[in-house]
């Protein structure tokens, strides 16, 4: 039997997935994490990406998330998500539009906007829309 | 007919109060099941991250971050979580009083006491204590606080907290025990103390790889985890008070129906009173001629 770590992601609304898993994958922030069961405990922050609970060879769960954080001991993954969502459930066409209201916004030079705030919506729009991009890769 | 006017005309009145209780009362049950929602929601968050810090404090950093050491208490700091509005039974009191015989307890331990408020309830008493150093006050936060409202408040008490002002940091609100119940608490949140340790944990001597850096990653986290706390609190504490408006205003209504079932029996008893002395007057006028 294939050995397996238990994993909780929650967000500040709800509780996204609670169970077992073979592998967890998480953008932290310093890159791309894989997390097998048993790893050495680890506390690191994680930037808007994709979050990736591998159940079974055939089965993954791909997330959506925008910034967190991540725990691991042996036995127990924990990622704290600002916001999180199943990537089948991010809307294109909002994250699209979200998108170029954040370019239109980053351009405007006139001082107005705060900038801070439209870079990081930019971030979460692309962020979402290369999470959906890799689920049809897959072909799910 | 003259007699018993005074009895009707308040006997309206009680009624029209009636309605308003009634009134109050549902909306408060309607606003109850919507604040109870979001506060099984945040419930999940709290626990994990409550969990995580309950790991750390059991790893063994190189770096030992302030939150996490005991310091000896000449000053502590103190957030009080109450309504904005009232009309919600003694659960305000209730807190309120839980909070005076904690401050008596500094007062008699030469300890002394900075105090930031939520709610306007809670201004309205402090601000009248004389002994309360008052360091920051949120009001009107209505029945969906967002975190941003409150993250100034928390970082007054923080930054406190690291400047060595205060010692330890607590945080008084009312716990949600059901709809019929709530229990005004004081919870510790400063330092942040190791607890038992709970299955899977790795024991004996480790710690944490930390990415990107130790100080950098404990001082997001705690944050996290104090803002988190509170907010909890507040949101736990708005559904106690639709929950205790709720039963206030039922029972006021029963009250007012009691109220108005006396009344009515007075009143009809002085009209047929009256009705009797007429015809027996009438009777004995007819029995002289």
């Amino acid at each position: 039997m294939t050995m397996t770590v238990h994993v909780d992601i929650v967000s500040a609304e709800k509780e996204i997935f609670s169970g077992l898993a073979e592998m967890v994958f998480a953008p932290a922030e310093l890159g791309e994490v894989g997390i097998s069961p048993r790893h050495a405990p680890l506390i690191t922050r994680l930037n808007a990406g994709e979050v990736r609970v591998k159940v079974t060879d055939k089965e993954s769960y791909p997330f959506f998330i925008s910034g967190g954080i991540l725990e691991v001991q042996p036995h127990l993954v924990t990622i704290l998500a600002d916001t999180a969502i199943r990537a089948k459930d991010i809307d294109e066409a909002a994250a699209l539009e979200a998108k170029a209201r954040a370019e239109e916004a980053l351009l405007d030079q006139s001082g107005k906007i705060d900038y801070e705030s439209a870079h990081a919506e930019l971030i979460q729009a692309i962020m979402k829309l290369r999470t959906l991009d890799r689920l049809r890769k897959r072909g799910e | 007919m003259a007699v018993g006017k005074e009895i009707r005309t308040k006997i309206s009145s009680i009624k029209n109060t009636q309605k308003i209780t009634r009134a109050m009362e549902m909306v408060a049950a309607s606003k109850m099941r919507k604040t109870k929602d979001r506060m099984q929601a945040t419930r999940p968050y709290a626990k994990k991250i409550g969990q995580i810090i309950k790991h750390l404090a059991h790893a063994n950093p190189e770096y030992k971050h302030p939150f996490l050491v005991q310091r000896d208490v000449k000053r502590v700091g103190l957030i009080v979580i109450s309504s904005d509005r009232g009309l919600c039974g003694g659960l305000n009191s209730n807190l309120f009083r839980k909070t005076l015989l904690q401050l008596m307890q500094w007062d008699k331990e030469n300890i002394e006491v900075d105090v930031c408020t939520m709610g306007t309830k809670a201004v309205g008493f402090f601000s009248n204590l004389r002994k309360v150093n008052l360091t920051g006050q949120v009001c009107k936060l209505g029945d969906t606080p967002h975190l941003s409202d409150i993250v100034g408040i928390i970082k007054i008490m923080l930054d406190a907290y690291q400047k060595n002002k205060i010692d330890e940091l607590y945080v008084v609100s009312n716990e949600f025990v059901n709809t019929m119940t709530q229990k005004p608490t004081v919870e510790k949140l400063l330092p942040i103390l190791a607890g038992e340790i709970e299955n899977g944990l790795s024991s004996g001597h480790w710690d944490y790889i930390y990415e990107p850096d130790a100080k950098e990653m404990l001082e997001h986290l705690l944050t996290r985890y104090i803002e988190s706390i509170v907010y909890q609190g507040l949101v736990e504490n708005n559904a106690c008070e639709q929950a205790a408006r709720m039963v206030a205003m039922k029972s006021a209504s029963d009250n007012a129906g009691n109220l108005i079932k006396e009344l009515q029996l007075i009143y009809n008893k002085a009209r047929q009173a009256a009705i009797t002395q007429e015809i027996s007057e009438i009777v004995a006028g007819a029995a002289a001629v």
